[in-house]
């Protein structure tokens, strides 16, 4: 079950397997851009545009913020560094998973204990 | 009151996991082997997955299999093995035969003052299958690399 580690990377690769996609996060390196630019510079419509940076988002590696009508694109909180450290991804799941076993056992604690009453 | 999960590579080819859990072994052996309960924890859901299916058969040589969605796969994958060990509120070990490279896991639970202190070993058949388990499948780290060159310049 540790291949399951590699599922929750997943969204990144499937961010990064598009030449488009790459291009943008290599513009965003050099200066925050709107959708609007990012359309023109790799002409494609503004929907295409949008639906490559759905997935950037998704992936953590962009963020967007709207500022008046303007929605603009920066590099994400998601370094590469994070992406491609697989133990610290490892890590990450089992507290996440303990978190919910936590969750769970302790709801457990509290049944036996009212059956107990 | 979340205690610390820690993970430590521990040879060239097994990690070990520790977290206090707070309630004893035997609520947490329960957690782990009923399918009813073990599905509610094993995909978080801040990691976006769901487990379609649970099949779990917990005795020595009694086999699990698991079908976990994620948006990024266009169908669940499949996870199974077979348990190799089963001491009651105590440990499991059991085998990950979804992959050749997939390791061998145990998991001891041990008693402190109510809690439990969950010890998790994944044990990797060879080095080779370590490092092909963190290669994301191969090639994808490659990618990785000239992307990092690309944002450099």
């Amino acid at each position: 079950m540790v291949q399951f580690t590699n599922i929750h990377l997943d969204s990144a690769f499937a961010a990064l397997a598009d030449v488009t996609r790459r291009g943008v996060l290599e513009r965003l390196g050099r200066a925050d851009a709107s959708i609007t630019d990012l359309a023109e510079k790799f002409d494609m419509t503004l929907t295409g545009m949008k639906k490559h940076i759905g997935v950037l988002e998704h992936a953590g590696l962009v963020m967007t913020e709207k500022v008046g009508r303007v929605r603009t694109c920066k590099l994400g909180p998601r370094r590469l560094q994070e992406v491609t450290d697989w133990l610290e991804k490892y890590r990450q799941l089992w507290e996440a998973r303990f978190d919910e076993l936590d969750a769970v056992v302790e709801e457990l604690k509290q049944k036996e204990s009212k059956v107990s009453r | 009151m979340k205690t610390e999960t820690k993970t430590e590579q521990t040879s060239e080819r097994e990690l070990v996991t520790t977290r206090i859990i707070h309630g004893p072994p035997r609520l947490v052996f329960e957690a782990w082997t009923k399918p009813e309960l073990f599905r509610r924890w094993w995909t978080p859901k801040s990691m976006g997955m769901e487990i379609v299916s649970c099949e779990m058969d917990v005795r020595v040589g009694g086999g699990y299999r698991l079908e976990i969605r994620h948006p990024s796969a266009p169908a669940p994958m499949p996870f199974f093995g077979k348990y190799l060990e089963v001491t009651p509120n105590a440990r499991l070990v059991w085998t990950n035969d979804e992959s050749a490279s997939g390791p061998i896991t145990s998991v001891t639970f041990e008693e402190l003052a109510g809690k439990t202190r969950v010890v998790l070993h994944d044990l990797f058949p060879s080095k080779a299958a370590f490092e092909q388990s963190r290669g994301a499948e191969g090639g994808l780290p490659e990618q990785f690399d000239q992307l990092d060159e690309l944002l450099a310049t």
